[in-house]
């Protein structure tokens, strides 16, 4: 399996410069190489590995602490279904067993067609719009079953793409600048200065029940209407 | 009323256009804090903080400038922004973070500079992409209006801001394990004492840790004097505090309100609040400040939403999360699920809450599905003891940090309250509430 590619090896030499110790950088590269190979391969964490300074036992001992990694292959689209408490209060055990049966997996289970991950997730907060679920840790709010239904077509039928991208926290996440406190040098800042096209339409989708959420930046898709999630203040 | 008249500190913006851009901040006074900031000394700053007595906003409710004041001189001194929201039922940081991050960015500027930070750490939930998207986002263009880096807006002070992503794991909210963490190991709470980062932090050196609504309001504060800030609230709960309404209300969401003059039920029921129970129902409980504090009844509704008042009726504002459930709700199942989590959250340092949330998690769960005895109810409170023994509140330690006691307040408070129901449960095999089932699969933890 595949090392570290380039462009990556480079992001992850820029994230290191970042910190006073090497270290401290394990986990956001931990997310580039998940970007990349959609898991956490044995050879790419070995290669992170050495970036940092760290065996190969010390990386994956790491890794594996965090409920965002993944050992094994998951699908193109990760659906995380929240049950904690405030989306149970609303349904969300209902809303994971239609998941289940829509897509013919458990919880941790991946469809045949390597499509979609589902997971039981906890508090995602989003709680205001319980039951609420991610996909690629990109938020739905409100969905009831027949909006997981046309979620998951949407997300078949690539009419998603903008709002969810390919799984990786980090995807669209680019520091235009190095470390500058100690004073601008030649050659240490990083001229990535590309952000993500999305960054400022921003979506952090859920289901519109009216105008109350001022601040939405609606954009409809059969599923839902996207609106930001920092809403306030009631749904009505 | 007092409901709507208070300013709102940290979420004026959040309801313009764009609230996340740079422009939109400027053009609502951004940045001025800063400005304000650098042409006074830190310490005149550390006492209009000390005299604002801004509580921690994360839970703990410990007054910000006391904290910095316990640093330990010695350099370097670093500044970390706790931004790992994942208490159940709380939304309000992430909600500041992607509505309003150059207020983050600002407010974690000031306090560095008061405390001569040489690095600061953006430490962001892994969860929250359009969190960490927005929030690099806005420090690029910061970095660009000179707000951050060498020598900010001309000034003596310089310093770099990292944002940090973690990877889920909600023990890294405890601030010894976000520390751990960010050094790039498990996120396991650190061995106290020493009891406080400000004197062994990151890499071993003096570090704070705030919350992002704490640090949130500082640019206000600059601005408006520590004295308008204590003007606002009363006793210990000064200021204004960001609440996030879940559960069985019909209104839903983060509401901003002056702190300890509104009561339960205004939040509730006061119709540009909560709305009132979803499909009127009765209200049945109220788990009043995140899912860690105990369990507390209606006959409460008219207890003020202040730290002091909420400790008074033994239980925590905490978080500022507040869940109201209606007269539908099982609460075993209630408590099952906020046991499960703890559980599932572990990071299995300490034996009572790596075993003890494991034996309550399965208790509940032969209890809810019929299948419970009677005694299982002794057995559940005397599991509790061995986690926090005598399962008093505040709650007694047998572990490195509180996850482990923050298991037994909602078996122990629904023990207390309603305790016919989990009898019924036993008595009548079943659970009495529809469905009268658990999900049939569970995740394995």
């Amino acid at each position: 399996m595949p090392r570290l590619n380039p462009d990556n090896l480079q992001r992850a030499l820029d994230l290191i410069a970042l910190y006073p110790q090497p270290r401290s950088a394990l986990i956001p590269i931990l997310h580039i190489l998940q970007e990349q190979d959609g898991y956490l391969s044995e050879d790419g964490m070995n290669h992170v590995g050495e970036l940092v300074g760290l065996e190969a036992v010390e990386v994956r001992g790491t890794a594996s602490f965090y409920d965002m990694f993944h050992f094994e292959p998951v699908g193109r689209y990760l659906i995380a279904v929240c049950t904690n408490i405030a989306c149970m209060l609303q349904g969300a055990y209902r809303l994971l067993e239609h998941a289940e049966e829509r897509l013919g997996v458990a919880p941790g289970g991946t469809t045949a067609d390597g499509m979609f991950t589902l997971e039981d997730a906890e508090c995602l907060a989003l709680c205001g719009n319980a039951p609420c679920l991610t996909v690629n840790w990109r938020f739905f709010g409100d969905v009831d079953p027949e909006g997981f239904d046309a979620l998951t077509d949407d997300l078949r039928n690539g009419r998603l793409d903008d709002e969810v991208p390919p799984h990786g926290t980090l995807i669209r996440v680019r520091r235009s600048v190095g470390l500058a406190a100690a004073g601008p040098t030649d050659e240490a800042t990083p001229q990535s200065a590309e952000v993500g096209a999305d960054v400022d339409a921003g979506p952090a989708p859920h289901r519109s029940t009216g105008p109350a959420v001022e601040l939405s930046t609606h954009r409809t898709t059969t599923a839902t209407n996207v609106v930001d999630a920092a809403h306030l203040e009631g749904r009505q | 009323m007092p409901v709507t008249d208070a300013p709102k500190i940290v979420t004026r913006r959040l309801r313009q256009d764009r609230s996340w851009t740079l422009e939109s901040y400027l053009a609502d006074g951004g940045y001025q804090g800063l400005r304000k900031a650098l042409t006074m000394t830190p310490q005149e700053i550390h006492d209009s903080v000390n005299t604002a007595n801004i509580l921690g906003r994360g839970g703990a409710g410990f007054e910000a400038g006391r904290k910095w004041g316990m640093l330990r001189q010695e350099s370097p001194v670093y500044l970390t922004i706790n931004g790992d929201e994942s208490e159940p039922a709380t939304f309000k940081d992430h909600a500041l973070i992607e509505g309003d991050p150059h207020q983050l960015i600002e407010g974690a500027l000031i306090c560095a500079y008061v405390i001569g930070a040489a690095q600061i750490f953006l430490y962001v939930r892994g969860e929250f992409p359009l969190a960490l998207e927005r929030l690099q986002a806005a420090l690029n263009d910061a970095y660009g209006y000179g707000a951050v880096g060498h020598r900010i807006f001309g000034s003596d002070f310089s310093v770099d801001i990292v944002v940090h992503p973690g990877a889920g794991a909600y023990i890294c909210g405890e601030e010894t394990a976000l520390l751990e963490s960010l050094e790039g190991k498990r996120g396991y709470p650190r061995i106290k004492p020493p009891f406080f980062p400000a004197v062994m932090g990151l890499y071993g050196a003096p570090t704070i840790v705030n919350n992002v609504e704490t640090v949130s309001n500082l640019p206000w504060v600059l601005l408006n004097g520590g004295d308008s800030f204590a003007a606002l609230g009363d006793g210990r709960s000064k200021g204004t505090k960001l609440l996030a309404l879940a559960g069985h209300v019909k209104r839903p969401g983060n509401y901003e309100l002056e702190w300890a003059k509104v009561t339960f039920r205004d939040l509730i029921f006061d119709p540009r609040l909560g709305g009132g129970i979803r499909d009127d129902n009765n209200l049945k409980a109220i788990i009043p400040g995140g899912v860690s504090s105990p369990w507390i009844g209606p006959e409460h509704l008219d207890v003020s939403l202040s730290n002091e008042a909420i400790a008074g009726i033994g239980s925590m504002a905490g978080s500022g999360s507040v869940i109201p459930m209606d007269h539908t709700t099982c609460t075993v199942r209630a408590a099952w699920r906020i046991v499960r989590f703890f559980h599932r959250e572990s990071c299995g340092q300490c034996t009572p809450c790596r075993e003890g949330g494991g034996w309550l998690e399965k208790v509940l769960e032969r209890i809810e599905a019929g299948r419970g005895r009677e005694a299982d109810l002794d057995l559940l409170m005397d599991i509790c003891d061995n986690i926090s023994p005598g399962v008093a509140w505040p709650p007694a330690q047998t572990t490195i940090c509180v996850l482990g006691p923050s298991m037994p307040p909602s078996v122990a408070a629904g023990l207390r309250m309603f305790k016919d129901e989990y009898l019924a449960h036993v008595r009548e095999g079943r659970c009495p509430f529809p469905p009268d089932r658990l999900p049939r699969r569970l995740a394995r933890v």
